[in-house]
This record gives C-alpha cells, structure tokens and sequence, in this order.
C-alpha cells in the first residue's frame, strides 16, 4: 500500500527528480549561448520544491516509512531544506563559471547529488545509507573533475574519486560487520541490539572506527582531510563551496543519527574518541591554514577547522541527560545551518572576484573594497562570521556549540576551541587586511570594478542577508534545529 | 509601555550606520551630516536617560524586556542603574565629538579628519557605538557579550585602515587579538555560570539580575571569578595584560582614539564590574588582594612609563593605562568609596582622555607630528586648544574644582580604608602626573615654536572648538558640582554593596 504519508516523505525527492528530467527536456532545445539558463531553471525550480514542500510535505510525529528505509521526521526535514538552499545557491553561482554554466549536465549532476543528500538524511537503514551517500558522490567526483582541459580539476576529480572509493568502502565493511554482529541493518533496531553487554567494547569500538573512516572523509575531519585542500583548489569554485557546505552537512546528519540513534549503547566511549577527533581537527585545520597563499585553499583548511566546531555539539551527547545531549544535537544543526550560509557566500565572492580578474590568491584581493565597496561589505560579513563575531551568524553558533561542550562537562575541549578560535581571528583578518587596507599596485582602484553578474548579485545578497539574519533573529533557526534535534530521541 | 528609549539609543547608530552605507561614496559630507544627526539624536536621548533617572527609586530603570530565545533564555534585557547611566552619557558624548573631530574640512595644509572613504569610517564607528551602548545597558549576559564583540571587531578595521601608518597594522592586529583573547576566557566562565544557575535554581536564564541569586558556592567563584574578570580588564587596560591599549591608541586616528581611550575601556572596566565583581561577589572578596596588586602596579608604572614618553599619543595612552588602574584600585577596594570613585573615574577619566587625543589630533594634523620635542608655541595660534589641554591636565593630576579630584578622592579614601601602603603608593602616580602633564604643557604649547612649523600651522576649526568645549564643561560642571553625578552613582553603588554585603 502506497500512502500519502511515504509520499510526503520522498515528496521534495520526487521534485528534485522531476526537476532533473525537465532539465534533461529542456537543455538540447536552448541555443549554446543560452544554455546558461538552465541554472535559472534549477535555482528557481528547487526554490518551487522548497515552497511545494514545505506546504505539502511537514513531517508530523517521527515515522517509519517506505519498509523501514526512510524515516520521515523533522531531523531530516530540516537537513532537506538546507541541502535544497544550498543547491539552489549553487546553481546560481554555476551560472556564470565559463566553463561549467553553459552545459545543462553540470546542473543534472548538481541534483543528482541533491537527491542523494536528502536521503542521506532521511536513511533510517545502512542499505539505504549507503546507496544515498555513493548517490551523492559520485555526482560530485564528476563535478570536480568538470573542467576536463583543466589539470588541477582533473586532478581534484581524480584525487577524490580515489579516497572517496577507499573511505566508503572501509565504510561497507563496518556495516557489514554491524550486520553481521547484531542480524539488523535498521538503525533504529540497533539501538538495542548494539550495545554493551551483548558486544565486545573493542569489536564495537573497531567498527564504529570502520565507519567512522567514511563519514570522517565526508565531513572532512583529520585525518580524513587530505583530499580537501587539493579538491577544493581544483574543483570549479561554486562546486568546492557546495563540497564544503552542504555535502559536509550531510556527513554531519548522517553521524548524528548513526552515533545518537544506533550507537547509543557505546555513547560513552565514541564521545570520548570524538572528542579528541574534534581537538585535533580544529587545531590541524587552524595551524594549516595559517600560512595559506590561496584563497580557496584558505577556505578549504578553515572548513576542516569548522567540522571540528561542530563536531564539539556532537561529542556534548551524554546518556545520562537526555534534554542536556539535546541542546548538543540542535547546536550542531544551528552551527551548520550558519555555516552553510557564510560559506556559501565566501565562496560565492571568490568566485564572482575570479570570474572578473581570474585570480585566487590571497595578495590579488589587495583593493578590492576599493574596487567594489559592496563585493567587500560582504566579504566581510562572510569572513567575520567565520571567525565568529557577531552581529553574523558564526557567533551565535559558536557560542551555542561552547555552551553545550560546557554543559556537557568538556570544558577542556571548549578552550581547545577558544585557542583555536584565536588563531583564526588571525588568518581571517589577514585577508580582510587585503581586501581593505591594502592597494592595487600601481593602479587606481576606481578604474578595475568588479562588476557581478544578476545570478551572482541574487545569491550573494540573498546568502548576505541570511548570514545577518542567522546572526541576529536566531531564535526561529535555534527552534527549527531544537524541533529536528528533538527527533533524535 | 513608555518609549523605548534605551533601545532607540542602541540601535540608532546602527541604523545610521546602514543608511551611512547606502548613500553614494562621493557623497562625502551626506555620510558626515547623517553621523552628526544620528550622533546628536543619541546624546540628546542619554542625556535625557542621565537626567530623567529617578535616583530616589534607584535600581535598574527605563526597563525594556523581549524574549529573543526562550528556549535558552536569552532576551533583549535592557535597563540602566546608577553606574551606567553616567557611561551611557558618556558614549553620547565621545559619540558627538568625535563624529565633530573626523569632519575633516578640504584645506590643502591640514590633514585633518578623515577624508579616505569617511562613509565606511562613520558606518564602522557607529557599529562600534552600537555596540558600546548596548553593553551598557544589557542586563543579559549573553546580550552583553553579544554586543561586547560588535563593539570590539570593527576596532581592527578602524585602526588598520585609516590608522598611523607605521605602526596600524602592527597595533590592530595586536589589540584585536589581546581582547579577543580576553572576552572568550570570560565566555567559558560565563557559560559555566549559566549551567551552575540552571543545576541550582532550575531556571534557564542569561538575565544578570536573576544570576544576583543563583547561589554560586564558595569554591566555584574562587575558581572562575580571575578568568571572567581579568578576561574583561583585559580590555579595561589592566596590567600586565595593557600592552595592546597604548599601540592601538598611537595607531587609531583620533576620533578612534577617543572612542577606544574614552569609552571601550571602560566598556572593559564596566563589564569587569557588573558580571565579575557583581555576580561572583565572593570570589571578589578572595581575589580582591590581587587585582589590588594588579592596579596598584598599574598606576604608578603606568604614570612613569607615561613620564618618559616622547610621542604625545603613547604619553597619554600610557597615562590612561595609569588612570584606568585607578578605576580597578577602586573596584578592587570592595567598599563604598572605592566603588564610587571608580565609577566617577570612568566618566571622569573617559570626557578627560577624549579631549586629550582630539587636542593631540588637532596638532598632529597640522605639524605632522607628535614628538614633544620637536614641537612648540601651540599656544599662539591655537589658544583655544591650549586651554582645553589645560583643563584636561588639570582634570588628570587631580585638582580640586575639577572632575579628576571628585572621581580620585574616593578611590583613595577608599583604599586607605583597605590597606594605606597601597594608597601612599598610588598616590606617587600624582606627582608623576603632574610632572608629565606640566611639562607637555610647557614644551608644546608655551615653548618656542621650532622654525620649521612657522607659517603652516592654522588654528582649530569651529567645530573643533564645538567638541573641545562640550568636553571641558562635563569635567568642570562635576567639579564645581559633585551633586550632578556624585548621588546617581551612589545609588548604583548601594546595589554593588548589597551582593557584597552576603559574606
């Protein structure tokens, strides 16, 4: 039986493909010069599904739907919107990327692995996890790899091809041994199932490792980062800004269903590996990021250091107190949630600056709020929100994921954050020196603006205010990720 | 409901500062005239704040209450008492002048002002004031530190870009870095008096009146009342931590300076008071020996190091690291007197310092520099100026009839009742002081003018004559009159005396 309710689960899924089929339609019968418009297609398409979703498709009490593979809750819906969000963004800042914007396949792909975020989500069962997460992969190794007269893109295409092959299947293998162990591959069975007394500490402790190697490299956290610096680099830009956004994201909603949900029962030993995980992660992603030249580079070290903030609401899980790991959980989505935002835009600048002067590295920003005082007002909403000063969204994050590592009792990891924190106060500010103190060699600024494009000009004033937004009236953001963090228990 | 005037006052700079932004950059004087209008607009209504607070009912006052994330209990708390109001006026005050000072008028021999991208400058600043203003009169914490960080990062950019040139990306960096440092080792304290209310009473509040009575134990405020408050000193100038106040101060431009010397710090020193001393009493009475120590050192090394500087900025940023000691000698003193001069001092030492870098703006601009040296005569052409400098001196050794001997008193007074070796000793920074200040007179203003500055020095404009007397009236109106301040404060004191009062 097909019920109204499996189909309000899969509803912004089934939105998202029959967008992708429209642009499959579409795309051959616009002219080469227009094809561009397919990211209007898309954008608007997926900002259409939003809308349709959030009327027709609110989660209601946490279900089990679609014979047990999809759970269908405000956890994931919450996810869904912000993966929707951010790919619409992408889209728009796709447009004008010479050599991806003109080919509709970039924006297929682009949905394609929209769709397997959603259901990364939403996969309350390791088969359907693990297909959502190849869904979403593979789509991306391609969109890497898309500039193919491009060695660094060929290069990052081909370089996360290969780890992203590697982690996931040591990850299939520590699912096969959860179900080997316990005789279940539905999560939320496997709270019960999974749990000490019936299992060794290290056998279990082993597995989760296993796994924790796929998710790891989704999320970026050391010492899975390696591959994100190069990617990110390599990979055409609005595509780095969506790996380093949204499909973190979904790492994140993967392990906090995995490790709240089904891990539970060994809560109290992978609280205390992820903790460590988290402190290494912050302080390797910082320290390397410091002596950075390029920017993407930059961006890509500082969102290895911002998995590891995150990951500080992850590790505030403690068994003992529900409504206290419940304040961790929800940290953790309001700090991805900002996240998306400030990096979306970021990204979104380095691309809108390197499409007018081709440049990327640090020192060529030299003038730029000179060149463009707008283009630089963001800018700084963007890189102070990274650093986490207010009235930008970073802030309010940050402070929420501290308070949850404090209540949790990880004070020590909240000061590693802290010291962290201040070694990125140094690095962002550096490039907010470039861009508003320094000067055009031998140039008059006036004469070199930086004129954006309409898609450009729509997704970062829209990403700009959100950032502000996010920054200021927080408490719908914080109830909306309380009410998803809520689901996990 | 009344008028929401404490809000109006916080967020009117910020709104200045967006429409600041949306006027075309060439359209340098709209962006002035706009700072101006918004910067009256906020002095009027503090003033109007200042005067209109009932000092018979004292407590905290003109309250406004929002629920921002009641989930968390966060709320936009605001309301003012004794010892803020005076602070709220004063960040009126410094506001006004210094949007007079960065007027910046076209003349081809004065440098004067800000004439680089002055709608940027506004629009940062005023963020700043927003920011100032809002952590004034927050009675939330997590309000407070909210606005404590606006008021603390557009500092970096402030100074980086339109500062000294030498020395401003040096300074700004290093400042932004020692205050960031300062409020985050506040925050983890602050957040871990969150939790321990929410484990003794039960309730999930950032309101700083219902932590009054959170029942903090004794061990628990031991340990966590250092970090909070020297994490806020920090930016209170306290030594050893007050390396970064004199370079960012020589860096800022001059209405920077003014901001940063007369109002961050005591945003520093204010926050120091209301969430270290007023919420973690009893950890004050442990520690109170060593910011004692920390303040006593503060004073007289402060005074000395001023004594042998040769650069008119970093003499008197070294002489506020002096006075703002004084300011945490009198909180540090726990009693009456004490905590009423330090408050005085901030209001006092704030329109003091202010006047002192405009002054110094108004001759850097035209002599291109600060060595007191290489400078001489101010007095002939600039006769205005000089004897604004003059009262600003007399206010910093002390002097009766002035604001510095009814804010300096008490803080003696009261640390004599503590233990009077402190107070001889301090007192030494009186005379180092006077030494300094006399002799800057001297030299600058009544020396003889070196050759190569004849001919290129004008007088002070209008409106800087506007700023330097609306200065110099606050500091000899509390002089003559010590009952325009002196009981406000003391109503604000009386509630700092009551959460001491328990031990």
């Amino acid at each position: 039986m097909f019920t109204s309710t499996m189909f309000a689960s899969i509803l912004p899924e089934v939105l998202i493909l029959v967008l992708g089929m429209l642009v499959l339609i579409v795309e051959p019968f616009w002219k080469e010069e227009k094809r561009r418009n397919v990211g209007w297609l898309t954008a608007g398409g997926l900002f259409v599904a939003m809308i349709i979703s959030l009327l027709f498709g609110q989660p209601g009490e946490p279900t089990s739907t679609l014979g047990g593979m999809i759970r269908f809750d405000w956890l994931g819906f919450f996810f869904k919107m912000l993966f929707m969000f951010a790919a619409a963004a992408t889209a728009l800042l796709l447009m004008d990327n010479d050599k991806v914007g003109h080919r509709g396949e970039a924006y297929l792909l682009l949905l394609a692995s929209l769709l397997g975020m959603n259901l990364m989500a939403v996969s309350s069962d390791l088969v359907m996890l693990y297909l959502a997460i190849e869904t979403t992969s593979i789509p991306l190794y391609i969109l890497s790899g898309f500039m193919l007269n491009d060695e660094k893109s060929t290069e990052a295409g081909f370089k996360y091809l290969l780890f992203g092959a590697l982690t996931s299947t040591i990850m299939l293998y520590g699912f096969s041994l959860v179900f080997g162990f316990t005789g279940t591959t539905n999560l939320y069975q496997l709270t019960d199932m999974f749990k000490t007394g019936d299992l060794p500490l290290v056998t279990a402790l082993g597995t989760m490792a296993l796994i924790l190697v796929g998710l790891g490299f989704k999320v970026s956290i050391v010492p899975f980062h390696f591959w994100a610096p190069d990617v990110y680099e390599g990979a055409p830009t609005p595509v780095a800004g969506f790996l380093s956004t949204a499909s973190k994201a979904a790492g994140f909603a993967v392990l906090l269903r995995l490790f709240f949900v089904a891990f539970s029962g060994f809560a109290v030993s992978w609280t205390a590996v992820l903790a460590v995980l988290a402190a290494i992660t912050m302080t390797v992603g910082n320290l390397l990021a410091l002596p950075q030249t390029n920017i993407k580079r930059l961006l890509a070290f500082s969102s290895v250091a911002h998995a590891g903030y995150a990951m500080i609401g992850v590790v505030a899980y403690s068994k003992a107190h529900q409504e206290w790991s419940q304040l961790g959980a929800a940290s953790v989505i309001f700090y991805l949630a900002a996240y998306i935002a400030t990096n979306l835009l970021a990204f979104g600048i380095v691309m809108a600056f390197s499409k007018v002067t081709g440049l990327e590295d640090v020192k060529d920003y030299s003038g730029m709020s000179r060149r463009s005082p707008w283009l630089g007002l963001m800018m700084l909403a963007a890189f102070l929100s990274l650093t986490g000063m207010p009235p930008f969204g970073g802030f309010v994050a940050k402070v929420f994921v501290f308070a949850a590592g404090v209540q949790a009792g990880y004070v020590w990891l909240v000061i590693v954050g802290i010291l962290n924190s201040i070694i990125g106060v140094y690095y962002y500010l550096n490039v907010l020196k470039y861009v508003y103190l320094y000067r055009m060699p031998n140039q008059d600024e006036e004469n070199h603006p930086i004129p954006l494009t309409r898609p450009y000009a729509i997704a970062l004033v829209v990403l700009a205010v959100g950032v502000i937004l996010i920054g200021t009236v927080f408490a719908p953001w914080f109830s909306w990720s309380n009410a998803a963090a809520l689901n996990l228990f | 409901m009344n008028f929401p005037v404490l809000s109006v006052i916080t967020f009117t700079p910020m709104v200045a500062a967006l429409i600041i932004l949306m006027l075309p950059a060439q359209r340098k004087n709209e962006a002035r005239g706009v700072a101006l209008a918004a910067a009256t607009f906020a002095l009027i209504l503090s003033f109007w704040v200042y005067l209109t607070y009932d000092q018979s009912a004292a407590g905290y006052q003109f309250i406004e209450k929002y629920n921002w994330l009641p989930a968390l209990g966060i709320s936009l708390h605001f309301g003012v008492d004794g010892i803020s109001a005076p602070l709220v006026l004063l960040t009126g005050v410094v506001m006004f002048t210094g949007v007079l000072i960065s007027w910046g008028d076209d003349d081809k021999h004065v440098m004067a002002g800000i004439q680089d991208r002055p709608r940027e400058f506004f629009a940062f600043l005023f963020l700043l004031a927003g920011g100032v203003f809002g952590v004034f009169v927050s009675l939330d914490l997590f309000m407070l530190f909210f606005f404590y960080e606006i008021a603390v990062f557009p500092m970096y950019l402030l100074i980086a870009i339109w500062g000294w040139i030498q020395t401003r990306e040096y300074a700004a960096m290093k400042l932004t870095l020692y205050l960031f440092i300062g409020s985050v080792v506040s925050l983890v304290g602050v957040l871990a008096m969150y939790w321990l209310q929410y484990k003794n009473t039960g309730v999930l509040s950032f309101d700083m009146i219902l932590m009054e009575n959170a029942g903090f134990s004794q061990t628990f405020q031991n340990i966590w009342f250092l970090p909070v408050f020297l994490g806020f000193a920090v930016l209170g100038g306290i030594w050893p931590f007050h390396n970064w106040s004199p370079d960012g101060h020589v860096a800022a431009p001059t209405a920077v300076s003014m901001f940063h010397a007369g109002v961050l710090m005591k945003l520093g020193a204010f926050a120091a008071l209301r969430v270290g001393i007023m919420l973690l009493p009893q950890g004050a009475h442990t520690w109170s020996w060593l910011i004692m120590l920390f303040a006593g050192v503060a004073v007289v090394y402060g005074a000395y190091i001023a004594f042998v500087q040769e650069d008119m900025k970093y003499m008197i940023g070294f002489s506020s690291v002096s006075h703002m000691g004084l300011v945490m000698l009198g909180m540090s003193t726990l009693n009456r007197n004490g905590i009423m001069g330090a408050g005085i001092q901030m209001f006092s030492h704030g329109v003091m310092t202010a006047l002192f870098f405009a002054i110094t703006g108004m001759i850097y601009d035209r002599s291109h520099t600060r060595q007191i040296p290489e400078l001489g005569g101010m007095s002939k052409i600039m006769p205005f100026a000089t004897i604004g400098f003059i009262i600003g001196g007399l206010v910093s050794m002390g002097m009766p009839f002035f604001s510095g001997f009814v804010a300096e008193f008490p803080i003696f007074m009261g640390v004599w009742e503590v233990q009077w070796l402190v107070a001889v000793i301090a007192s030494i920074s009186i005379v180092i002081t006077a030494a300094y200040i006399m002799r800057n007179i001297r030299q600058v203003f009544f020396g003889a003018m070196p050759e190569k500055l004849e001919g290129h020095i004008t007088d002070v404009t209008v409106l800087d004559k506007v700023a330097i007397t609306t200065l110099c009236l606050f500091m000899i109106v509390i002089g003559l009159f010590p009952s325009f301040m002196v009981p406000l404060i003391e109503t604000g004191v009386e509630n700092v005396l009551r959460l001491l009062g328990g031990s």
